[in-house]
């Protein structure tokens, strides 16, 4: 994806920076996120994967961040620009705090703010490459919502980036439905998590689960699920069909 | 071309001339005609006794869709059935020709017909095309060697698989098979599963939609069923059916057959020639 940004004079120096400080391709990446509502709150997951290219480089990134005391903050795509916002939402979160009035930032109000920043971002041309899902709960209502590189933001019940969108999203509307409990809810994330672990290239066995409920949030201890390989046509793929693969 | 070269006859194969012409036009800005493409989800299974193809029935051109009923399960032989995803004309060329092929082969040998051999046609055929005879398809059947299920794309690489999908709506298919598959399942089992992931590709898809076609085959034995689910049907048909205003009055009927009216006198020597 090339942008040609209209300049009058064609001065070859000022295009030259102007081109190479835009975001043109992202480097260090990370694969998807699922995330649904459920009965006390909402429910996170992804795996802890960075990919650089084709190659696994890091395999301890956590792509979910606590956000002030009621969100959780889960992103795919560029690590660093991941970093940079959570950096600008801790100037946010602070800010909020220096007001020392006992209001704090809720769910909803990060996720315009970060709608907003996505948003601008893009129309200079210079976007945060990432898929952002944004969850929480504030005064027992628990929200859950979404917004991308280009500022498409909105809010559902359940949400997934990257491979999420076509590997557990089917999943999830068939599945999905109000109230889960919390065991039911983990066992559904899993069964996503599991399809993208087969069908995603850049999905790795680490994955942690996130909760947010009116207490706090909580992100588990990395784990990886159990798979399964002894399907009789694996073992032999070609019997019965000698000379084919 | 030089005078002084010699008729040679052409060598057989596709001519690939006129590639480089139709990239030059898009180069300069030329619009590729759109062709009628699938779009799709297939998908086909190996359960306890056989194999179950599934497929949608949605044929797009662009985004129109062109016909809300088509078949994509094609027939190649009594026992063997390929769903095709891709650009329409292709695959029902393909297998047309694979199964007059096998027809042929059929009464030569006076054997059944066996899965690989349609396999190593279809394979045969599209790699030599290198990938422009746009068709990707889900091969399955029995024979005497047991139930096969292949997988074949464009460029002629092939799978063998206990559970397949393919076409646009692949990933939403095959989220459903991944979670749920087991091996051994029965009859019905396996004909739920195979509705079910092509439901997913017909609602989670938008080249998906419409009908769901199944076919059933076991040792000697095949079920094409048609339109086996129809989960989108007319959802707003006037229960009261159609009523018009009350017309003018009629006051009188009266019928005068034509055919009295009219003498045909058949002239000899100036009928029609044929």
């Amino acid at each position: 994806m090339t942008f040609t940004i209209p300049i009058d004079n064609g001065d070859a120096v000022k295009i030259a920076e102007a081109e190479s400080q835009r975001t043109l391709y992202p480097y260090v990446t990370g694969t998807s996120i699922v995330a649904i509502k459920y009965k006390d709150g909402v429910l996170m997951a992804s795996d802890m994967g960075g990919s650089y290219g084709s190659t696994l480089r890091y395999k301890n990134i956590e792509r979910m961040q606590a956000i002030g005391k009621h969100s959780l903050l889960g992103a795919s795509g560029e690590i660093s620009d991941f970093q940079e916002i959570l950096r600008y939402l801790d100037e946010l979160t602070l800010n909020d705090n220096m007001w020392d009035d006992g209001n704090s930032l809720g769910p909803k109000e990060i996720h315009n703010y970060l709608t907003r920043v996505m948003y601008n971002r893009r129309n200079k041309f210079n976007p945060l490459w990432n898929t952002l899902v944004l969850g929480g709960v504030k005064n027992g209502k628990s929200y859950l919502g979404m917004v991308s590189m280009i500022g498409v933001s909105f809010e559902d019940d359940h949400v997934a980036t990257g491979f999420g969108n076509h590997l557990a999203r089917p999943i999830l509307r068939d599945e999905w439905h109000a109230d889960m409990s919390f065991e039911d809810g983990v066992k559904l994330l899993e069964k996503c998590m599991r399809v993208l672990l087969y069908r995603d290239r850049s999905a790795i066995n680490k994955l942690q689960i996130a909760k947010i409920t009116e207490e706090g949030v909580t992100v588990s201890q990395p784990y990886s699920l159990k798979t399964f390989w002894e399907f009789s046509s694996f073992h032999n793929p070609t019997a019965g069909a000698e000379g084919s693969w | 071309m030089s005078q002084s070269s010699v008729d040679v006859p052409p060598k057989g194969g596709f001519s690939f001339d006129l590639c480089k012409r139709n990239d030059m036009l898009t180069q300069k800005g030329l619009k590729a005609p759109s062709f009628l493409k699938t779009g799709t989800t297939i998908v086909g299974l190996i359960f306890k006794d056989g194999v179950i193809l599934g497929a949608d029935t949605r044929a797009t051109e662009g985004p129109i869709v062109a016909d809300k009923n088509c078949e994509k399960i094609h027939y190649m032989a009594p026992n063997i059935y390929c769903c095709g995803a891709g650009t329409a004309a292709d695959t029902e060329a393909v297998t047309d020709m694979v199964s007059s092929q096998l027809r042929l082969h059929r009464y030569q040998t006076g054997r059944d017909s066996r899965v690989i051999t349609a396999l190593t046609l279809l394979k045969k055929h599209l790699f030599s095309y290198q990938g422009h005879v746009s068709a990707a398809l889900v091969l399955g059947g029995v024979d005497i060697t047991g139930p096969h299920l292949h997988t074949i794309y464009p460029h002629g690489s092939t799978d063998t698989l206990p559970f397949a999908t393919m076409g646009s709506g692949s990933l939403a298919a095959m989220s459903v098979f991944e979670a749920k598959y087991k091996e051994g399942l029965t009859r019905d089992e396996g004909i739920k599963l195979v509705a079910e992931a092509i439901c997913s590709g017909i609602f989670n898809d938008l080249g998906s939609g419409s009908n769901v076609d199944i076919c059933v085959i076991t040792k000697g034995n095949k079920e094409y069923l048609r339109n086996y689910m129809e989960p989108n049907p007319r959802t707003y048909v006037s229960s009261k059916g159609y009523s018009f205003t009350k017309k003018t009055e009629v006051l009188l009927t009266k019928i005068t057959p034509l055919s009295e009216k009219v003498e045909i006198v058949e002239v000899a020597g100036e009928a029609m020639e044929e």
